[in-house]
């Protein structure tokens, strides 16, 4: 049994059921709170920290994706202190890859380069960590560039999820770590991803596109994902 | 196994001990073993036979008696004689003079405070008993404690004497012990698990280790208590594979317990049951932290999850869960046996009992502690601690791990509990207390926990993985002496968002170490910076390059 109740974020009072999160009232009511880990279809992990909020007398911050709504909140989505953090994060994702816009196939479709201009990031201040990171090249109908990865998991769970193949994960600790497909073998040799290129269309970044792509060419197509999710949940409800 | 036979075991045991007219105590601690303290068993063993006292002496491997600097240990009792430093060849002297007075060249009477200033609950026993023997423990009253709850005690009477005790969690953070125990045993649900925390990973912390390899018996009591009281069927010990004397005495321990059906089915006659399992870690520190743990038990990737929902309500493999340290379980069997009120007794006014410290550093007597609540850092230190060798000055003392904060000679004389310690801008952390004198260089110092922190990141989180980086690579540039005022600024940002916004404990507490040795020894920080110079002369700093910030 869900409860309906109401709440209050950036003073405004609106209403939601109690099974549905923050970022789910905020956004049907227009209120915009930056994601990037988070995709409408696929279990949140609250990893990308974008989406923190704060709350009316309480020094705690949650991220929006994951925090279930409650009778009597008091959010605040937008406040000085929460844009300087994202901006701080979004910088953070920039120096941690090889990000370089005018040569990628995603330049002009890319979340993290509209993220970049929506939070008013002109130029980044932290020192660029330029790493040394492996391109698979070896499937034949896509390819990985793991520069330009963010680490999202988005591809682990789509795959996982909605795929079924849990042919990606994610292998090693900190900076070290790295998406991989089945046991960190190249990705055309993989025994159990079945070329479907979910994992291409979600990926927020051209860390994953199909091969014959130029620059700017490769742009995303995530509609399937919330047809396929709300086609399956009406077979279920039958 | 009931009562009335666990008293005549223990009434057996001790009989048999009585027999012994003197009982000598190895310290079989990872610490003496590997100062050689199987040898100086071994030798101590043939001395036995050769001098013909079989019978009448009998050498035990027996447990930590604390003073790890002075290893190996030999405690002779029921004299109360303490040796240090023993060595093999030292075997035949000790038991020729054994009725005698005992031999000076062995002791040290500067350490006399040591062992006479703690207050010890979990460590009383000292050593002086065999950790691998069920017998042993039960001599001293164990498992009376849970065969009383199960018999005389309902679940919500013995969550309410934990609740009375004011015992808060060992593992670092201080929630009330009891007031989480309150929370599983509310939820409803038809399994409920209790874990044990024994992933105990803070650089130069030991306490955990040394209580699961003494005192393997009172961890699984708590335990089995604390099933009772929440109503948990089930329950795994986590222990990190770096600690194998551990895994391999509470293996032991639950086996022996299994055998005189104080682990199992219908435990003293009663319908409790619980089953009790070992769970080694792989070796990754963010383990530690409780939601990493329960994924790691459930066979996946060690990373935390947000929270809400906590394990109490949605845990290991989604039902309610109870997690405490390793050092809050060794505390319940004598809080139920002795009462909340003489717990209560022990500590200040919101931090009761005690607190064991694994005291390293520049400190003469470096070792296990046990002190209670409330006790000031000076007296740790200098007091039981020995001070500082070498004639050298005091400079900071660590606490808390990676997580924690290096305090200056300031604050030596702020009391330990969880509030204080928090207000001086570190945490009591797992137990660990590092000590530096002078020649520390505390941004060398920072440098090095954010190390330890940016290698151990899990990498799920942005702030956490890509800051903990960043601030590392400022720091070995300001330690380097080619850092700018800039860098200095860019790394203070970098803490704040770290701490908040990162998803587990881990991250929110990597930038510790660098705030609090910001705030007390910022001088440090300018003269690497403006004057490019190290004042404790640690860090290498290239003058002949003469760039100015």
């Amino acid at each position: 049994m869900t409860n309906v109740v109401t709440l209050k974020i950036n003073d405004q009072d609106v209403t939601g059921r109690d099974d549905e999160t923050v970022l789910d009232i905020a956004r049907q009511n227009n209120i915009h709170i930056p994601t990037m880990c988070h995709l409408e279809g696929l279990g949140d992990i609250g990893a990308c920290r974008l989406c923190m909020i704060e709350f009316k007398n309480s020094p705690r911050m949650l991220p929006a994706c994951i925090t279930v709504v409650q009778e009597g909140m008091e959010i605040y989505t937008h406040t000085q202190r929460l844009i300087d953090y994202r901006k701080t994060i979004v910088q953070m994702m920039f120096a941690e890859g090889n990000h370089i816009c005018s040569v990628c196939v995603t330049n002009g479709h890319c979340e993290l380069q509209s993220m970049a201009q929506r939070l008013d990031i002109t130029h980044i201040d932290q020192t660029y960590r330029f790493p040394k990171r492996a391109v698979d090249a070896s499937h034949h109908l896509y390819s990985l560039d793991r520069n330009r990865c963010i680490l999202c998991a988005r591809c682990v769970r789509v795959c996982d999820e909605i795929e079924g193949a849990h042919t990606w994960d994610i292998m090693g600790r900190g900076v070290q770590a790295q998406v991989i497909t089945d046991m960190a073998q190249p990705w055309g040799t993989s025994d159990t991803c079945t070329s479907c290129g979910k994992c291409v269309q979600v990926c927020p970044t051209g860390a994953l596109f199909e091969k014959g792509k130029a620059v700017g060419e490769m742009s995303k197509r995530k509609e399937f994902l919330a047809y396929l999710v709300s086609m399956r949940e009406s077979r279920k409800a039958r | 196994m009931i009562t009335e036979e666990l008293e005549q075991l223990a009434a057996d045991e001790i009989a048999q001990q009585k027999k012994c007219k003197h009982r000598l105590f190895v310290c079989m601690g990872t610490g003496c073993v590997s100062a050689h303290s199987e040898q100086v068993k071994q030798a101590l063993e043939a001395e036995v036979e050769k001098q013909g006292l079989k019978g009448d002496t009998q050498i035990v491997s027996g447990g930590c008696q604390g003073l790890c600097a002075a290893g190996p240990m030999v405690a002779i009792e029921p004299k109360g004689t303490i040796y240090q430093n023993v060595k093999a060849e030292d075997a035949a002297e000790i038991l020729e003079k054994i009725d005698q007075a005992p031999i000076e060249r062995l002791q040290d009477p500067t350490t006399d405070a040591f062992f006479e200033r703690q207050t010890k609950v979990v460590l009383n026993l000292e050593g002086r008993l065999d950790p691998e023997r069920i017998e042993d423990y039960i001599a001293v009253g164990g498992y009376s404690a849970l065969l009383k709850a199960l018999a005389e005690m309902t679940p919500t009477e013995v969550v309410d004497q934990i609740t009375h005790s004011g015992l808060r969690g060992r593992g670092g953070a201080g929630y009330p012990t009891g007031l989480k125990w309150a929370t599983v045993a509310k939820a409803r649900s038809e399994h409920k698990y209790v874990i044990c925390n024994g992933d105990e990973g803070d650089p130069g912390a030991f306490m955990d280790r040394s209580v699961m390899e003494d005192y393997p018996h009172r961890v699984i009591e708590g335990m089995a208590i604390a099933a009772y009281a929440i109503g948990a069927d089930a329950g795994y010990l986590y222990v990190r594979a770096e600690y194998p004397l551990a895994v391999k005495r509470l293996g032991l321990a639950i086996r022996q317990a299994q055998k005189y059906g104080l682990l199992g089915e219908n435990i003293g006659g009663t319908p409790f049951s619980f089953r009790l399992d070992i769970r080694m870690g792989a070796g990754a520190f963010v383990c530690g932290e409780e939601t990493a743990l329960i994924a790691s038990i459930e066979g996946g990737r060690g990373t935390p999850r947000p929270r809400p929902p906590y394990p109490a309500t949605a845990g290991l493999f989604g039902q309610p869960t109870l997690i405490n340290n390793v050092e809050s379980y060794a505390n319940i069997a004598q809080i139920i046996d002795r009462g909340a009120e003489w717990y209560a007794a022990i500590g200040t006014e919101k931090s009761k009992g005690t607190k064991i410290f694994a005291l390293t550093g520049t400190v003469k007597n470096t070792g296990l502690v046990e002190v209670p609540m409330g006790i000031s850092l000076r007296e740790i230190i200098f007091d039981i601690g020995g001070g500082i060798p070498n004639n050298r000055a005091f400079k900071a003392v660590q606490t808390g791990g990676p997580s924690g904060g290096c305090m200056p000679a300031e604050l030596l004389d702020s009391p330990v509990d969880y509030e204080s310690l928090k207000k001086a801008g570190s945490h009591m952390g797992s137990g660990g207390m590092i000590v530096m004198d002078e020649t520390s260089c505390m941004v060398d110092v920072a440098r090095y926990f954010m190390e330890f922190c940016m290698t151990e990141s899990c990498g799920k989180c942005v702030p956490c993985r890509v800051g903990t980086a960043q601030m590392y690579d400022i720091l070995g540039k300001i330690t380097a002496g080619r850092a700018s005022l800039d860098d200095l600024a860019m790394l203070e940002q970098l803490c704040e968002t770290v701490g908040t916004m990162s998803l587990c404990g881990l991250g929110q507490g990597a930038p510790n170490p660098v705030k609090s040795t910001l705030h007390y020894f910022h001088d440090e920080y300018m003269a690497h910076i403006v004057d490019k110079r190290c004042p404790a002369g640690v860090c290498k700093i290239a003058a002949a390059e003469g760039i100015k910030a």
